[in-house]
């Protein structure tokens, strides 16, 4: 398949038709992403909703600085995206370069912070379902206190909408890295720009469902 | 137009040309070739719990062989035919054409689809045969399933990767239907099996990732008992049922969607007239799609769901009954003063008119709180499902294939081996499925390998079954007669004239006797609706002059 710029396939009428119905597709595979996580977030509705109390003290285990700093890292990741996506507008593919580069290096950064908070509960005893047996004391806070009943709810529900949430980050993080080099050889186009805008529209998504997670899980 | 010379199948040739195929055509007929396969499978394994159960006693399986064999025959049918198999087939062959597009929006998107679909199948088979024993049913429920063997790992992940091709094929042609119709194709020229299609690929998008994500949570909850479905660890297996459903109902119309586009479209072909309430039978494929999002909890009435729940769902439920009245009305009164010529593709419409009514109406019956709590889980909800199912979904697919097969293979098929074969199928599906619903009322239990402690009580338990056994070895020799004639027709069957049926929409009137490789020798400029047969002069000629 030809690389150069604007490449149009032959079962579309004109540029415009392909990038549209580019664009509808991303649309409706974020559809798909919300439904999946919507699975999630039902289940930690239903909890909740049973068990608040265990629900909010559980989540004191969770160091909402950390999660406030993702928070704002991927918040910048997000603008970075969208910058890109204006400066490939305008042809302007060095800052598109570097602009990419940035929200490769958030993305990283969250994801270090998520390895480090991770690490720290599985030191602790604090995993997922079966195995959950916290233990020691961190930050004053005696963790073998919160072996109670439905807290192993909590985590298993933190565990797999955050670690859900990170593969998604990886994904992106791979797009990007992928994005970068065509980039750089100047695939792109103000004429041609689609798999750089499909890829802000995913990354906004990621950014969103954070925006979710975060006081769900930390703060409230 | 060359005949023969240059067409989707003569334009690329060897086996790579077919692994690696974007055209839509070439792809459909990979989902036919696997969905076909998986069928023969799936019927087999019905054949075997149906042998099971003609005789009182172990006949030849024991309970769990037959729970085993039970539950391949639910997940094959349902995961591996049923939901892939109009879409993938028909869907991608006819729907690109009859828009008059050159292909779908997303060509490998579509191929990639096919490769999830086999690679999803593979893992169920793959878990069966060398993992486990998996007998939990089609529906996995809690927590029987996280208890079972680790064959269940695999299977939920089967299904996963699977319901992501269902999403590919989805999402597919509903950009390609809002982007890709050609020139003067109005949403309301669009055939009646294209708004249906459309109609299931809302449904797919929707429903199918809610079902990916349960099986992710049933996988971990296997795999490192994550507690949110396991009662023994604070779970709740309701809430399984509840995520299950809230695909698995919707599901039911990604199966009955589409049959209920290619019974349309048959019925105008056939009758030689405009289909009756062509808008209505358009938005009730719509109205089916979001409706059937709302009554999920018709299958947990006695699942300890709240009464006032029940209720609504309940009354939820008999509401799909008006968009599906409004179909059955509106093909009724499409043959009414037409011209109707009675061949194999509409011999199999009249047959789903028949059938689906049955499986419609009883549906209505199990959804009436009081009557569910005595039929559920009893063979009466067998014989429901497999008249919408199979009677339904799966009638109207081999319509559609007898319809649209001079168009795929270039080849008649033998009319008179249809039309006994269409018999035989339909005298069978009734024999074997009639019989259950009085088994059901008499309050005969599904999924029992054995009956003979009833039959003090109920001693009419014995021929019934034995009248259901016969009657699927009727439906069986019924297929294989389907499968025989279908491979004669394609080495040795006459060739086929482009149009045979003298039909309107754009597959018929603007290809050739095989569709050219990017379907058309120039884009269709549409002028008329799919079923104005008097405005067809392309096909039926100029009218003569008085």
């Amino acid at each position: 398949m030809s690389s150069t710029g604007t490449t149009l396939k032959h079962y579309f009428v004109n540029h415009e038709q392909q990038f549209d119905a580019a664009k509808l597709g991303m649309w409706l595979f974020l559809v798909t992403e919300i439904l999946l996580f919507s699975g999630m977030f039902v289940a930690y509705a239903v909890y909740r909703s049973w068990h608040p109390e265990v629900f909010a003290q559980a989540s004191e285990l969770l160091d909402w600085r950390l999660g406030a700093l993702n928070t704002v890292v991927l918040l910048a990741s997000s603008f970075t995206v969208a910058l890109s996506i204006h400066f490939v507008q305008k042809g302007e593919n060095d800052k598109v370069v570097v602009l990419l580069l940035m929200t490769l290096l958030c993305a990283a950064i969250f994801m270090v912070v998520k390895y480090f908070e991770y690490s720290g509960k599985f030191a602790h005893g604090v995993f997922p379902g079966a195995g959950f047996e916290p233990q020691g004391i961190i930050d004053g806070k005696d963790y073998s206190k919160y072996d109670i009943p439905f807290a192993p709810q909590f985590f298993s529900i933190y565990f797999v909408m955050t670690g859900i949430h990170g593969v998604h980050v990886l994904v992106g993080m791979g797009v990007f890295v992928w994005l970068v080099t065509r980039v750089a050889r100047g695939h792109f186009s103000p004429q041609w720009y689609t798999p750089v805008e499909l890829t802000g529209l995913y990354w906004h998504l990621v950014d969103i469902i954070w925006i979710f997670l975060f006081p769900l899980l930390y703060l409230i | 137009m060359s005949e023969g010379s240059h067409n989707y199948l003569s334009a690329r040739k060897g086996l790579w040309s077919w692994l690696a195929t974007t055209d839509h055509k070439r792809i459909g007929i990979l989902y036919a070739m696997a969905c076909g396969t998986f069928f023969l499978l799936g019927g087999i394994l019905a054949t075997f719990v149906r042998t099971e159960l003609g005789t009182p006693g172990e006949t030849i399986l024991d309970q769990d062989g037959y729970n085993q064999i039970f539950t391949l025959h639910g997940v094959v049918m349902v995961f591996l035919v049923i939901i892939p198999a109009i879409p993938g087939i028909l869907g991608n062959f006819v729907l690109p054409i009859q828009i008059g597009a050159k292909d779908v929006a997303f060509p490998r998107l579509n191929l990639a689809s096919w490769y999830l679909f086999i690679a999803g199948a593979l893992m169920a088979v793959f878990g069966w045969l060398f993992v486990g024993n998996v007998d939990t049913g089609w529906t996995f429920y809690t927590p029987y399933s996280s208890g079972a063997s680790n064959a269940v790992l695999w299977l939920t992940s089967a299904v996963f990767v699977a319901g992501f091709a269902s999403i590919f094929t989805g999402l597919n042609f509903i950009v390609t239907v809002h982007k890709m119709r050609a020139p003067g194709m109005t949403w309301n020229r669009l055939p009646l099996f294209v708004w249906a299609i459309y109609a299931t690929g809302i449904v797919q998008v929707l429903a199918t990732p809610v079902i990916g994500i349960t099986m992710v949570l049933l996988f971990l909850e296997k795999l490192m008992q994550i507690g949110i479905f396991d009662p023994a660890l604070g779970g709740d297996p309701v809430l399984f049922q509840h995520f299950f459903w809230f695909y698995s109902h919707p599901a039911v119309y990604i199966m009955i969607l589409p049959a209920m586009g290619i019974i349309s479209d048959l019925m105008g072909t056939f009758s030689r007239q405009q289909v009756s309430g062509y808008t209505f039978i358009a938005l009730s494929s719509v109205a089916i799609a979001f409706l059937g999002f709302l009554v999920w909890g018709h299958h947990m009435f006695v699942a300890g769901q709240s009464a006032l729940s029940s209720i609504i769902f309940s009354m939820l439920t008999f509401l799909i009954g008006i968009p599906t009245g409004i179909k059955v009305f509106n093909w009724v009164a499409t043959m009414y003063k037409g011209s109707v010529w009675l061949r194999t593709p509409m011999i199999y419409a009249l047959m789903f008119l028949f059938l689906f009514s049955i499986g419609g109406l009883t549906g209505i019956m199990v959804g009436v709180l009081a009557v569910d709590v005595h039929l559920h889980d009893t063979y009466f909800v067998v014989a429901h499902f497999h008249y919408v199912m199979m009677g339904g979904a799966l009638i109207g697919l081999i319509g559609g294939l007898h319809y649209w097969w001079p168009k795929i293979t270039g080849r008649m098929y033998n009319e008179t081996a249809g039309v006994i074969a269409a018999i035989l199928v339909f005298i069978g599906f009734n024999v074997t499925f009639f019989p259950q619903f009085f088994l059901g009322s008499r309050g005969m239990p599904r999924r029992y390998h054995d009956y003979t402690e009833l039959l003090p009580n109920f001693p009419e338990f014995a021929p019934l079954n034995l009248v259901s056994t016969i009657g699927s070895y009727i439906l069986a020799v019924g297929l294989l007669m389907i499968l025989v004639y279908a491979l004669y027709s394609l080495f040795k069957g006459p060739k086929a004239p482009a149009n045979p049926w003298g039909a309107c929409t754009l597959e018929w009137t603007h290809t050739g006797r095989l569709p050219d490789e990017h379907n058309f020798h120039e884009t269709p400029l549409v002028t008329r609706g799919p079923y104005d047969f008097r405005l067809a002069d392309d096909v039926f000629g100029p009218k003569e002059e008085d």
